[in-house]
């Protein structure tokens, strides 16, 4: 999947992958897609229902080898 | 302990104080919705409100305006991570008496507080171990430097540290039926320390490892004295489920009975079979023996179940005026309060059976993700 603009949050604990995430998506234009990459398990819940509260969209998510990746479309 | 200014860290040791001596606070848990609905601290004068972290990043303005000015208040999150962040801006405000909790929901879930129940007739004594953050409850019957453990944890150092501490050997561990919310620590441990496991034969019948047969008859001894721990079969929570008479006085009730609800007989898929059998066992079985035992069962599923020092336990006969579960007259109506709008099950609870079983092995990491949330072993939990 395309992106605009990747955060490598890998390695980060809660609450920075969050943190840093918001101020990703502070520096793209609404419609464009941030793809955010973190080892933190508990992001996946967070960063969906963050994306939600925000008005943005989580497109897609993956996990693969202890990383998971997230797409979110700014809104 | 009492007005402290700036930030500090309240550990789950101190938190289970507050909530066994139904102290006042306030707390603010900062995970995200989803999982503050599933599952979150509850104490008789605890507050407790939800703002997610993420609406905090930026100021903890929407906060302020909620905490009362004269409580102590505790930052809870899953990990530790983010209450501590955002505690920290709460202090900084300038605020005082502010708490974040050391662990996070998961050191919560996994804290055991040991109790003392009673003692039994030749010197031993009865303690329960309180898993509040879970609702678990395990127990340990100890007698002339000996232990049993009944329906151990998988924290099993602490019990080990407290057999160590109180100076007494395990010579048992035992599960009163192959459980379905927890992971059972009774194999590990015994292993390590040298005991025999004990688990009842029809719960048993696809485990990868050995193990002793826990059946009625077969009476259990612990210490050189004559403390005896008679198993009754009492089958409904699951087809073995077995029940645990200590010294003639105090039933170990496993899943089958609780202290204001029933067990579930749905969790190993056969809720429709096991109906009659929870039945028999809660109606007819028990009703055999004294009203004067003392029923210690394996989960408390509110907090209102927690008496006097953080203790769980019930007369027989009291049971038997007040649980709801004990006074369904009509079959029917037992067979949907039963089987009918059960809640959630728990968390994994496919995979935490196969893990009893031996038959899978996850890592400690993935172990303790299984066990996130509440039991849900009885009926009447939401």
């Amino acid at each position: 999947m395309n992106s605009n603009k990747v955060l490598d949050a890998k390695g980060l604990a809660c609450p920075m992958p969050i943190v840093k995430t918001k101020k990703a998506i502070g520096e793209i234009e609404s419609g464009e897609v941030l793809e955010v990459h973190t080892t933190d398990k508990g992001a996946k819940n967070d960063l969906t229902a963050w994306a939600k509260s925000s008005g943005h969209e989580m497109l897609k998510d993956t996990e693969e080898n202890g990383v998971l990746k997230f797409w979110i479309k700014k809104g | 302990m009492n007005t402290i200014t700036g930030l500090n860290k309240m550990s789950p040791n101190e938190l289970a104080q507050i909530v066994f001596q139904k102290e006042e606070l306030f707390i603010i848990d900062v995970r995200n919705e989803s999982d503050f609905n599933d599952w979150r601290i509850e104490g008789d004068k605890i507050e407790i409100i939800n703002i997610p972290y993420f609406d905090l990043i930026d100021g903890v303005d929407p906060a302020l305006d909620k905490i009362p000015n004269n409580k102590k208040v505790l930052v809870v999150c899953a990990k530790e991570g983010s209450s501590q962040f955002v505690a920290e801006k709460i202090v900084e405000a300038g605020r005082t008496n502010v708490f974040y909790l050391e662990g996070g929901m998961k050191a919560w879930s996994e804290h055991l507080e040991p109790v003392k129940i009673g003692d039994l007739k030749d010197g031993g004594s009865i303690y329960q171990f309180v898993r509040i953050g879970k609702g678990c409850l395990s127990y340990m019957v100890v007698s002339n430097g000996e232990a049993a453990i009944v329906d151990t944890l998988r924290m099993t150092d602490v019990y080990e540290q407290f057999a160590k501490d109180i100076n007494v050997s395990i010579k048992h561990t035992i599960d009163t039926h192959l459980h379905a919310d927890h992971i059972s620590g009774g194999k590990k441990l015994a292993e390590k320390v040298g005991a025999t496991y004990w688990l009842p034969p029809k719960d048993a019948t696809e485990v990868t490892f050995t193990y002793e047969k826990l059946e009625e008859g077969k009476n259990i001894t612990v210490g050189n004295t004559t403390i005896t721990i008679q198993p009754i079969y009492s089958p409904g929570h699951t087809i073995g489920s077995t029940s645990l008479i200590v010294d003639d006085k105090y039933f170990l009730t496993g899943d089958i009975l609780f202290i204001e609800s029933i067990g579930r007989p749905d969790l190993a898929g056969k809720a429709e079979d096991w109906v009659g059998d929870l039945r028999n066992t809660l109606y007819n079985r028990y009703k055999e023996l004294s009203n004067d035992l003392i029923v210690l069962p394996a989960h408390f599923g509110k907090i209102t179940e927690l008496g006097e020092g953080g203790k769980v336990s019930a007369r027989m006969g009291d049971l038997y005026q007040k649980n709801p579960g004990l006074n369904i007259q009509d079959e029917v109506e037992f067979r949907k309060t039963v089987t009918e709008n059960l809640p959630p099950q728990p968390n994994a609870y496919q995979e935490i059976r196969q893990t009893n079983m031996g038959k899978i092995t996850p890592n400690e990491e993935e172990q303790r993700e299984m066990e996130i949330g509440p039991n849900r072993c009885a009926v009447h939990d939401k």
